[in-house]
Formats: structure tokens, C-alpha cells, sequence
């Protein structure tokens, strides 16, 4: 990809004007920090963390043959959605590997609206488009800008700003057409990416920042602070989820990222199932687990994983895990070193720093 | 900010003279643009470091980096304190967050090191 031009998202001037460090991120010139990982991780365990993620892709399939099509793209089931449900899923080639992994909503009986990853949205609609039928497929991703609330104060500083009533607005639902700090056509969904309780807020591209400082300002006395990509990636990996490119591409399948629980075999045709009933029946290669380090070493993204001297895998992401307070990692490894407890270890800089494999995710919050 | 007794690399550590020995660390400015130090892998006593070559590494939460030996000698002493509290480079970088200390060589190499005037320059900071 060429960098020479990145892309910035609407609230560019203030991440410039909040002190951020601004990294180069899916060709997009994104807040990798504020204050820094390990305090902005905290703020949103304790408080609340508002994110930037206009960078994120939008693509919105309706017509007729909009739930066939849609049915078609994912391995997860949208036929059970009523209006306002949405699912996170992966997407799949025919090879069973994976496009990309998102979140779709039904919005009417016909109309559904995808929430992509940025380094792939461009790649994700002309995939959605080719494989949609008797539907029209839109890019809505340069109409909309799109902020994470996250936090156990999310919800009560999102009410402050907006007459919605969050109480009934449930984990994984999405009202559209709605009214955030004064901008209408707006998005709320219950979703995130933090292991904590939260919103997404989709507004029109230009409204962003208006909608950011009327957060910033009705959240401040609750502690709400701006959080960067660096630890939304350790908010993530806490909470176990996959962060496409790393831990997921087109050469891993759902079966062997632990996303079985996506991959609901007793619908009708979608792409990539035939691979995926082979490796249910056959079993698969190699598996993604979870480890924490049993030595003060922490394990990053292309390390070796090892089991004596011998090579069974490698790490697909790996951090010191602020609020866990420990190093902690997922990686593909073959199948009979998947048990809890199993040790395993890492070969940090030609040396194997002991770990064992854990349960996911790192870090559940209390109910 | 930066004292005036230190020596400094283009690799943003320092170097005291203290007794004939040379104590090392890293830069408030390295500290800073590392932001979060999670953890310092330092190497062992008696090992040989060479000028401006790796002889320990340095881990934020979001990146690993490599500590330059700002002079030839050998390891006598490392700053153990960093396995339980590795934050410490990042409160007190020319202070308690020091590295490791040195036998040197040849106390004449740290003339190729920056002063403090020369340091700050590079950086773009104030003394």
C-alpha cells in the first residue's frame, strides 16, 4: 500500500490538539496513544475510554435477496436476527479461510448493515458485492464516522448526550436513525472491543467531532479519557478477541481460531462450509490457544512456539497485559498442546521462556 | 532535565564516570518515546559489551528495543531492582533506572560520546 497519502478521519485536529502520537495504521493516520497504554487501559476498565474508529468500513446490502446474500457471506446465522439484532461473524473464502471477521445488524426485514475492519473494507465490499443477489450493495464507510464508548461508565455518560433509552437498547442490538448531541442520523450499537460494556456511535463523517466533545464533556468528571490504538490492542487481547491480520487471515479457518461458535453448520449453502465440515469431521491442524508466561518475558506477534526443542507453532499476538498484570499471548498450535495447564514456551530471542496454555479469554469483567 | 556530568549515545543512553567505572542507562528521552517499560533483560555480570553494540533489551507494552553499551568493558554490577520494577526507567531514567555498570576499557571512548549540549541538540529539547 502506498503511505504517502494516509487518510485522516474527521477527528484528526483533535488527536492533534489532545497530545496523541499518530501512527500509520491500515493506511490510515490514527492515535496510537494520549496519556499512555497502560493508564488509558485502566481508564477504561475502571471508568471510560472513547475511541476513534471512523477508520473502521461500512457497507449496508438491501433489497429482496439481502438475507440470502447475506446468509451466503458469513458462516454465522442472520436469519434468526429480528430488526435491530446483529451478530459478530467471519467471513470465508471457499478455502474456509477468512476474509475478514465483523459485525452485521439487520436493520429492516430487508436491509442489513456490515461493520468491517479498515485495513480491509475496501477488499470486504468487493467481496460482499460479488456474492450479493436480487440486493444492491453500497460503501457507506466514507458517510460515517464511528466512536467507541467503553467502560462501566459508557452508559450512563452516552444518556447524558442522547434521549435513546440505552436500558433497552441490549448487548449486540443497534438503533439507527437517531439523535447523538444534536446530530441526527445517527447509530448506537452495544458492541466494542474492550471486554467491557459499551457503545458504538455511528454519526454522520463530518459530525464526529462534535458528538466527541459533547462525550468528552459530559464524561470528563466520570474520569472519561481518550484512548489510543495501542491500548485498545491491549484491551482486546485481555478480552480475547481476534484482531484480523494477526491472530486471524486467509490462511487460518474459524475452526481453528476459536470461533467455532460462529460457524453454525445447520444453515442452508454459504461459502467456505464444505471446507469447514471436512475439518469438523477430520478435525483440525492446529488450534489457536491462549498462554500466560510463567517467567518475566513477553511474547510478541511471530515468536516461536515451542514444546521442548521442537517448533509447534507460533504467537499471533502478545503483550503485557495491563490490568491482568501479566504477559500473556494467543498462537496456533498443534492440536494435542491445547489443554489448559499444558506448558509450553516461547522462544524469546533464541532463548525459551517457559508459558502455559489458559483458558480464554485473559480477562471477563464481573456482571 | 539532562545532567551535565552524563555522557550521551546517538542511541539515546548514558554514561557516568563514577570511581573509574561507567554507569549506563537510557535517556529521558528514550524512556519517553518508549512510554510504559514493562520489562529490562539485562545482561549478566562479567559479560563483555562492546562500544555502541546490544548488551540488554528494553520492553514497553507496545515494543521491544535493543540497549546500546555506550562503552567497552565488562558488566560488574546490573541494576536487579529493574526485574520487579522496570517503571522505574520510566520515573527516574538518570537516576534509579539505571542499567548496568561497567569496567571499562578505556575511559577515553566516552569522548566519542555526545555532552549534554550536543545531546540535547539532537534531540530538539532544552537542557
Amino acid at each position: 500500500m502506498a503511505v504517502d497519502q494516509l487518510k485522516r478521519t474527521s477527528l484528526y485536529a483533535i488527536h492533534v490538539r489532545s497530545g496523541a502520537r499518530l501512527v500509520e495504521f491500515g493506511g490510515w493516520e490514527m492515535p496510537v496513544q494520549y496519556a499512555g497504554i497502560v493508564e488509558e487501559h485502566r481508564a477504561v476498565r475502571i471508568a471510560a475510554g472513547l475511541f476513534d474508529v471512523s477508520h473502521m468500513g461500512q457497507v449496508e446490502v438491501e433489497g429482496p435477496g439481502a438475507l440470502d446474500s447475506v446468509q451466503r457471506l458469513i458462516t454465522n446465522d442472520a436469519a434468526r436476527l429480528t430488526t435491530g439484532g446483529g451478530l459478530y461473524s467471519p467471513m470465508c473464502l471457499p478455502t474456509g479461510g477468512i476474509v475478514d471477521d465483523l459485525t452485521v445488524f439487520r436493520l429492516g426485514e430487508q436491509r442489513f448493515f456490515f461493520v468491517v475492519n479498515a485495513s480491509t473494507a475496501e477488499a470486504d465490499f468487493a467481496w460482499i458485492r460479488e456474492h450479493t443477489t436480487n440486493a444492491t450493495a453500497r460503501n457507506r464507510s466514507a458517510e460515517f464516522g464511528l466512536l467507541a464508548l467503553q467502560g462501566p461508565k459508557a452508559a450512563a455518560i452516552l444518556g447524558r448526550v442522547t434521549r435513546i433509552n440505552l436500558g433497552d437498547l441490549t448487548y449486540f442490538h443497534m438503533r439507527d436513525g437517531v439523535e447523538v448531541a444534536g446530530v441526527r442520523g445517527c447509530f448506537i450499537s452495544r458492541t466494542g472491543y474492550t471486554g467491557e460494556d459499551g457503545f458504538e456511535v455511528g454519526c454522520p463523517w463530518d459530525a464526529a467531532p462534535r458528538i466527541w466533545d459533547a462525550l468528552m464533556e459530559a464524561g470528563g468528571a466520570d474520569g472519561l479519557v481518550p484512548i489510543g490504538l495501542g491500548a485498545r490492542d491491549t484491551l482486546r487481547l485481555e478480552a480475547a478477541y481476534m484482531l484480523y491480520g494477526n491472530d486471524i487471515d486467509e490462511t487460518t479457518t474459524p475452526l481453528e481460531a476459536p470461533l467455532g461458535w460462529t460457524v453454525k453448520l445447520d444453515k442452508d449453502e454459504f461459502i467456505g462450509r464444505d471446507v469447514l465440515v471436512a475439518q469438523k469431521q477430520t478435525g483440525v491442524p492446529r488450534k489457536l490457544v491462549g498462554f500466560e508466561m510463567l517467567e518475566r518475558a513477553i511474547p510478541r506477534h511471530g515468536y516461536d512456539l515451542l514444546s521442548g526443542t521442537a517448533k509447534i507453532g507460533h504467537v499471533t499476538s502478545g503483550t503485557f497485559g495491563p490490568w491482568v498484570n501479566k504477559s500473556i499471548g494467543m498462537g496456533y498450535v498443534t492440536p494435542e498442546h491445547t489443554r489448559p495447564g499444558n506448558r509450553i514456551a516461547v522462544e524469546i530471542r533464541g532463548r525459551p521462556a517457559q508459558a502455559a496454555v489458559v483458558k480464554l479469554p485473559f480477562y471477563k469483567r464481573s456482571a | 532535565m539532562y545532567p551535565k556530568d552524563l555522557r550521551y549515545s546517538s542511541e539515546h543512553e548514558w554514561a557516568k564516570v563514577e570511581g573509574g567505572r561507567v554507569r549506563v542507562g537510557i535517556t529521558k528521552f528514550a524512556a519517553d518515546k518508549l512510554s510504559d517499560i514493562v520489562f529490562v533483560e539485562l545482561p549478566q555480570i562479567g559479560a563483555q559489551v562492546e562500544f555502541m553494540q546490544p548488551c540488554g533489551v528494553i520492553e514497553s507494552v507496545k515494543a521491544v528495543s535493543d540497549i546500546y553499551s555506550p562503552v567497552t568493558g565488562r558488566v560488574v554490577e546490573v541494576n536487579t531492582a529493574l526485574g520487579d520494577t522496570p517503571e522505574v526507567v520510566n520515573s527516574d531514567p538518570h537516576g534509579r533506572g539505571w542499567i548496568l555498570l561497567v569496567e571499562p576499557k578505556d575511559l577515553k571512548e566516552l569522548d566519542k560520546l555526545m555532552t549534554v549540549e550536543q545531546y540535547v541538540k539532537a534531540i530538539g529539547e532544552e537542557a
